[in-house]
């Protein structure tokens, strides 16, 4: 078994590196153009430290999925549910990466606590597998229908307010925020899944080639 | 101080034209297309707004997309479990 894994190692951290080194080779440029407007958060997403914190963060939330579905068989039928869930492990890591700093990351997290604790009275972990995929689909329910009816700014340039308020909904948590809040939020939330893409990609080209590959003896 | 209080309050009575560029700037500069081709201020407000919105939708279908990947290869590595527990242990 030790061999095994020290055969491996050499081509995954290999491409974990490269993947690394890639990301942040191609982000020299950007960042460094635009450092001097919003040098913090551009540095913030696409530093190195900040994608191993959320690839070692999205692979222990991945493997919580997997044994979830493990457990309860019968619980997740769908790909499209399996799918959802694994979608959301993400989107929590993502959110946890950002430390609390953003309205988007409280959002999101706010969200699953209050939906779990609304579908199931009891908060207790053995029911967690059902209500994370009732979860999944009020959560996108209630985002599509929601309508916000808001004439609170009256704005100069009315296009541009209608706009920002099309952004705010996209952006969890951010429906009744101001402009600048909406704008802000916009930015480090797109950084932010920028870098859950990235890191996905690479998740999805390893386990890939690990199971192409057939198993060494 | 405006910019303090208006973060509290849900509605900003006043933002300022230079703030507004400003944030719309770092937008700009962020997205794909408009930000880096061209670095004139022809780009409007409202177009910068059109493509992030875009740039948004096209990400979370791309997360999606990934998600749906990965739980499939989750659920066929599943069935060999040393690879998966070689898996684990170089991966963290």
């Amino acid at each position: 078994m030790a061999s095994l894994i020290s055969d491996i190692e050499p081509p995954t951290t290999d491409l974990v590196r490269r993947k690394k080194r890639s990301s942040v080779s191609s982000a020299a440029s950007p960042s460094t153009s635009a450092a001097s407007v919003s040098g913090e958060s551009h540095a913030r997403w696409r530093s190195e430290k900040q994608q191993r914190i959320y690839s070692a963060k999205l692979i222990q939330a991945l493997q919580q999925v997997r044994l979830n579905s493990s457990a309860a068989t019968s619980s997740s039928p769908t790909a499209q549910k399996r799918g959802k869930a694994v979608r959301e492990a993400a989107d929590r890591a993502l959110a946890v990466s950002a430390r609390g700093r953003t309205l988007w990351s409280r959002a999101i997290l706010a969200n699953r606590i209050k939906l779990k604790f609304r579908k199931q009275k009891r908060p207790k972990t053995p029911t967690k597998i059902p209500s994370m995929t009732t979860v999944v689909n009020s959560s996108n329910r209630s985002r599509t229908r929601r309508v916000s009816v808001l004439r609170l700014n009256k704005k100069n340039i009315p296009d541009v307010n209608r706009k920002v308020r099309v952004l705010g909904r996209l952006v969890p948590g951010c429906g009744k925020q101001s402009v600048p809040v909406i704008l802000e939020e916009a930015t480090d939330y797109i950084q932010a899944l920028e870098m859950q893409v990235r890191a996905m990609n690479s998740l999805v080209q390893l386990l890939s080639s690990y199971g192409s590959a057939p198993p060494p003896i | 101080m405006s910019n303090r209080r208006s973060r509290q309050s849900s509605s900003a009575p006043r933002i300022s034209d230079d703030q507004m560029i400003d944030l719309v700037t770092k937008l700009r500069q962020i997205l794909p297309e408009i930000g880096q081709r061209r670095r004139s201020d022809k780009v409007s407000a409202s177009k910068v707004l059109q493509e992030t919105c875009n740039y948004i939708r096209n990400l979370n279908r791309e997360v999606d997309n990934l998600s749906e990947r990965l739980s499939q290869l989750l659920e066929s590595v599943d069935e060999d479990s040393p690879e998966a527990a070689v898996i684990r242990s170089l991966l963290m």
